[in-house]
């Protein structure tokens, strides 16, 4: 971590860089948020944990509007996002000057929480990003350990690899994490009868709050205005339970993020009601691959993105019903 | 549960078509007398492309039970290319559909020419018929359910 | 909100007889909006216009509804007729309660409810219509012809003559095209050159044509009336104003080694060269890859013995941007690459040869000077065996899936002139299925059947197999007395498949043209709008569009000349006004839009935007109205509905689906 400052100090004071978009520390031990630093005294702030998950490209957006050129940490994953938004000319190459930051990954305090452990104070084994086999757990009523795989977010069971695809300089190693099956939850799904299917969603949807927590999260869901708080589709009617965005807002999101989703799982991460809302992007992200070829949104920053692209011998919508 | 078995279900069937090929079909099945149930209402759209699935879900959440959509054979596209970018964009919708529940006989994409008065006539019948079976949509317009 | 009048037409007793017109005139008038509503025998009749008027007026009516036959047949009448009574036409919505109505339901409550829902739908759109205006836009008085082969030569005629200036673009240091390198052409035995040559010079005598050789189309901008275009005149080295096109250069240029484009390399030319005789321009080119002088610094022989001082090497390429109203391609084919069909050992064997080499075989200024024979040692050919379809017709990825539709006409015409001239050499012909149709065709291949003798087997070729004594064996098969046929030939000549010309892929992407698996360009409609590019203003000359001989290529040329004629008479051009439109406030400048475009329609600014009092800079689709042609591709494509279809507007399309649903 200290080098990470060290180093944002440096680019800080010689001007290449005018202000540093890492994390700072939040209210408790893990749960560092992303923040904007404008000057050196300030990265005293910073902190490069395990709970770093938060993916930053999405500031860059922010970021790309101001003045001067920004400092962002990347991990590996964040770099997907980050071309993906580079593709959609959200984002300025220009002015962003990115340290690709090393990862192991990260970890999820709810995973942690719904292994029993309670009343957390601090955990230890998350400060650094070295390779750590067991964290070992603070809490009220003493220490408890667990393994640092069982408390990995869900997205790190799934890494995308331990390669930057976009970066200035790398700080730090990477590892691939990736120990299950990415597609799994979605075939557990598929392979349901269609009144389990629904039963299933209509149990999880029914969950929602509508906080947009998912929405405000998303590296792809990042329009100026959605389409949800505009007329354009007549679908602003919030205080009606029965309206139109509140049955398929979630239906239309992941639609809107076809072809785009990096699958960061952000949207599951910081659902405040634990609904599994990456379901929806990674069966568009499965449907896709299998359809269309293997596509990774974000693996590059041009090249034809599959919902703008097509082939005369793509499979007809008839291929739901055909293969049962 | 209805408790009048006796009383028909007449479903409300939303079909967009496209103007150049399949809404020339469908007044060629007109002019042709080739009747298909009055269940369907056709909602014409310059192409296949401008069908959003905004659209497709705003009917069923309306109380639609069926949503067909026609548009150029592929390659014969007035546009040339609007019908692929449709084709992508329901495969992905109607799976999506499929996965989480939906009956997938509900939704439905048929490619028919101005001349295929016929085809649209037997689509329509076709389409109607399934929807018959599969009764009344109850998930799409339920998917959310409040307690 | 809107005033609406409903008008529910009986059509005669089309619709009446099975939709009650009156209870849908009731039901009319409590739809929102709704202030008027009325019935006729004939709403599409004078009287029944003339009641649409009159009632536009007395009810101060800002939107119209008319329940009728479909808008294709009648949307055009009523949008004319409410214009009359000052009223914006694309206020008209029609409820089409005739072809998918009363036509196809017998029963009269059923259609009746069908009806009224229609009506319904009908009117919730056009509470939400706006006022369309069709926009304008200029057209620049020239065309631009890319290709100078016999497509591209008549198109330039045929518009020259209607009074427009032309420029022909052609990447060749002369015009004539394929067709130059024909012989003698089918059904009738015309010498090519002797039909092709006399329109190649008045071409270039043609005052209101431009010839630009040895050059290329860089770059395309603007759109239908209004293009603008970078054509790069590479450096011929030779000034073509001062040559007199004597040939001394030539005739002592050092560097002979080169392979021949124009006789498919089965000779070789000079560093210096025009590719024939009758080239328009007669003016050389030098090829500086061949040209010692440019190799090395040493030679300038050609300088040195050009009376004109002509020779340039200091030449660069010339850029000449010039506007255009119109763009017609018509850049060709070529035959296909044999790599994929080593059985017919045309890499191995000098007397495997393909159609169009054997035209310059047989051509009095090809290789041999005309004489038929064996490319290894000069010997005359006793039996020679053509194979049909190389790599047409083609059911693997080897080949192409297509026909290449000229091949059967002039093997018939290879196999006739051979016989006719050599009447002891044996002609055999392998074929899939002999296509003829065309006027005179069919008789020219029975001639060649019937009085010349010509062997038509039914049948493919497997291999053929070059033996040490310099024979070919071919192994193939008669399908008709279903037996294996081995044979010696002394030639095998191969009908190699067409393709477009490969440049034809970066200037469909300049033109945003759309092209074909094959590479072929597509037209508008295949076959209501066959010379017509999808993209407005870019029309299609000869085989770039698919495989066509010379009658059919000069028909298209004069086709395309006339559609662009058309377009070039018009001083202003109206503009389709359901076109796509971007709320700059919303638009996340993605991009998405504009890759699914398919007319390029959709471009980007940084644009200063006042957004409820923040002011910013921001990256947004702008769509050119000139080019949108309202498919509406973008509108889905736009994440944040930012991009809507006029005429069809999403809020418009969910209000009819809520009427139909209600």
């Amino acid at each position: 971590m200290q080098e990470l400052i060290n180093r944002a100090k440096e680019l800080l004071n010689d001007g290449t860089v005018v202000r540093v978009l890492g994390w700072k520390a939040g209210d408790m031990p893990y749960n560092p948020e992303p923040a904007f630093f404008n000057s050196p005294e300030a990265l005293d702030e910073f902190v490069y944990n395990g709970f770093c998950g938060a993916n930053l490209s999405k500031y860059m957006i922010e970021a790309s509007t101001l003045e001067g050129k920004t400092l962002v940490f990347l991990k590996p994953c964040d770099t997907y996002s980050f071309n993906q938004l580079l593709y959609e000319h959200r984002v300025d190459r220009d002015k962003a000057y990115i340290i690709g930051v090393g990862c192991k990954g990260k970890l999820d305090i709810e995973m942690i929480k719904a292994q029993g452990i309670k009343g957390i104070r601090g955990v230890k084994g998350a400060e650094l990003t070295d390779d750590c086999e067991t964290l070992t757990i603070d809490t009220i009523y003493g220490e408890k350990t667990c393994s640092f795989s069982s408390a990995m977010l869900g997205r790190c069971h799934v890494c995308k690899g331990k390669e930057h695809k976009i970066y200035d300089e790398i700080i730090g190693e990477s590892k691939d994490t990736q120990d299950q099956e990415r597609f799994a939850g979605v075939e557990f799904i598929e392979s349901m009868t269609p009144e389990e299917k629904f039963e299933f969603f209509q149990k999880e949807l029914s969950k929602c709050i509508r906080c947009n927590a998912c929405r405000n999260v998303c590296p792809a869901c990042s329009c100026r205005k959605c389409v949800f708080d505009s007329n354009k589709f007549d679908s602003t009617q919030k205080a009606n339970v029965d309206s139109f965005e509140e049955k398929m807002f979630h239906i239309i999101r992941a639609f809107h993020v076809a072809g785009r989703c990096t699958d960061c799982g952000e949207c599951s991460r910081v659902c405040p009601q634990g609904i599994p809302l990456h379901l929806f992007n990674r069966k568009f992200i499965k449907d896709i691959n299998e359809f269309y070829g293997d596509f990774t949104a974000g693996e590059t920053a041009d090249g034809d993105r599959p919902l703008t692209s097509f082939t005369f011998e793509d499979v007809e919508p008839s291929i739901v019903t055909e293969r049962g | 549960m209805s408790i009048n078995q006796n009383e028909e279900f007449t479903p409300k069937i939303v079909a967009f078509c496209c103007n150049w090929c399949s809404y020339a079909g469908a007044d060629l099945a007109g002019s042709s007398r080739l009747a298909y149930p009055a269940d369907v209402k056709i909602i014409r759209v310059p192409c296949s492309c401008r069908v959003n699935p905004m659209f497709i879900l705003r009917a069923f959440e309306k109380g639609a039970d069926g949503v067909i959509l026609c548009g150029c054979h592929p390659g014969d596209c007035h546009y040339s290319t609007g019908n692929y970018y449709a084709r992508r964009r329901m495969t992905l919708l109607f799976s999506m559909l499929d996965f989480i529940g939906v009956e997938n006989g509900r939704t439905r994409v048929e490619w028919v020419s101005a001349a295929e008065g016929v085809k649209f006539s037997t689509t329509m019948n076709e389409f109607v018929e399934k929807i018959r079976s599969l009764g009344k949509n109850v998930r799409l317009g339920d998917l959310r359910c409040k307690n | 909100m809107q005033r609406i009048g409903v008008f529910v037409c009986h059509c005669g007793s089309n619709i009446a007889a099975t939709v009650d017109v009156a209870k849908v005139v009731e039901m009319a008038k409590s739809e929102p909006g709704v202030v008027h509503a009325e019935d006729y025998q004939y709403m599409c009749s004078e009287v029944g216009q003339a009641k649409i008027v009159e009632a536009i007026e007395t009810h101060n009516l800002t939107g119209i509804v008319v329940c009728s036959c479909s808008p294709r047949m009648h949307e055009a009448t009523f949008r004319k007729c409410v214009e009359k009574a000052g009223l914006n036409p694309y206020m008209v919505e029609i409820a089409n309660i005739r072809e998918h109505c009363s036509w196809i339901h017998k029963d009269m409550e059923e259609a009746t409810k069908k009806a009224v829902i229609l009506m319904r739908a009908a009117v919730a759109k056009v509470n939400l219509n706006a006022p369309l205006k069709p926009g304008e836009s200029r057209v620049t008085k020239r065309a631009l012809v890319i290709g100078g082969g016999i497509a591209g030569i008549q198109t330039a005629l045929d518009i020259a003559d209607a009074g427009y200036e032309v420029d022909i673009v052609e990447k060749t240091p002369s015009i004539g095209g394929r067709m130059s390198q024909l012989d003698k052409t089918f059904p009738t035995l015309d010498c090519s050159a002797c039909i092709l040559t006399p329109k190649m010079v008045e071409a270039s005598a043609h005052e209101k044509i431009n010839i630009y050789t040895y050059s290329e189309v860089d770059k395309v901008t603007g759109f239908v009336g209004d293009f603008t275009v970078d054509i790069r005149k590479k450096a011929r080295s030779v000034d073509i104003d001062k040559c007199t096109g004597c040939g001394a250069c030539q005739e002592k240029c050092p560097s002979k080694k080169s392979p021949s484009e124009f006789n498919r390399g089965l000779n070789t030319r000079t560093a210096i060269y025009t590719p024939f005789a009758q080239a328009i321009p007669n003016v050389p080119v030098i090829d500086r890859d061949a040209c010692i002088k440019f190799k090395t610094g040493k030679c300038g022989l050609c300088s040195t013995v050009c009376a004109a001082g002509a020779i340039d090497y200091e030449q660069k390429d010339e850029i000449v941007t010039q506007k255009y109203g119109a763009i017609v391609v018509a850049t060709g084919f070529d035959m296909i690459k044999l790599d994929n069909y080593d059985e017919y050992a045309y890499s191995q064997s000098k007397d495997v040869i393909t159609s169009l080499e054997l035209e310059r075989i047989m051509n009095a200024a090809g290789p041999t000077k005309g004489h038929l024979e064996r490319l290894s040692d000069g010997k005359a050919p006793k039996n020679i065996v053509f194979v049909q379809c190389v790599g047409s017709r083609c059911s693997d990825n080897r080949g192409k899936s297509y026909c290449s539709k000229i091949c059967c006409m002039y093997t018939a015409k290879h196999a006739m002139l051979i016989r006719d001239k050599y009447p002891d050499v044996n002609v055999t012909v392998f074929y899939i299925d002999v296509r003829t149709p065309g006027k005179n065709f069919d008789e020219f291949y029975r001639r060649a059947v019937e009085e010349y003798g010509v062997n038509y087997i039914k049948g493919q070729v497997g291999k053929v197999a070059p033996q040490p004594d310099g024979k070919l064996l071919v192994y193939g098969s008669d399908l008709i007395d279903n037996k294996q046929i081995q044979m010696e030939a002394d030639m095998v000549v191969l009908a190699a498949a067409i393709e477009p010309d490969p440049s034809v892929r970066q200037i469909a992407t300049m033109l945003t043209a759309s092209i074909d698996t094959n590479n072929f360009l597509t037209e508008a409609h295949a076959k209501l709008r066959p010379v017509e590019s999808p993209t407005a203003g870019v029309f299609l000359s000869g085989v770039c569009q698919g495989p066509k001989d010379i009658p059919e290529t000069v028909a298209q040329a004069g086709a395309a000349a006339v559609k662009a004629i058309g377009l070039l008479a018009k001083d202003k051009l109206l503009t389709n006004p359901c076109t796509a439109k971007s709320d700059e406030l919303l638009c996340n400048g993605c991009s998405q839009c504009a890759n699914v475009c398919p007319y390029g329609a959709i471009s980007y600014e940084d644009r200063e935007l006042n957004d409820h009092g923040v002011r910013r800079t921001s990256r947004v689709a702008v769509v050119n109205n000139a080019l949108c042609q309202g498919c509406g591709a973008c509108t889905v494509t736009c994440p944040s509905g930012a991009m809507d279809l006029q005429g069809f507007s999403n809020r418009q399309i969910l209000a009819e689906v809520d009427a139909i649903c209600r």
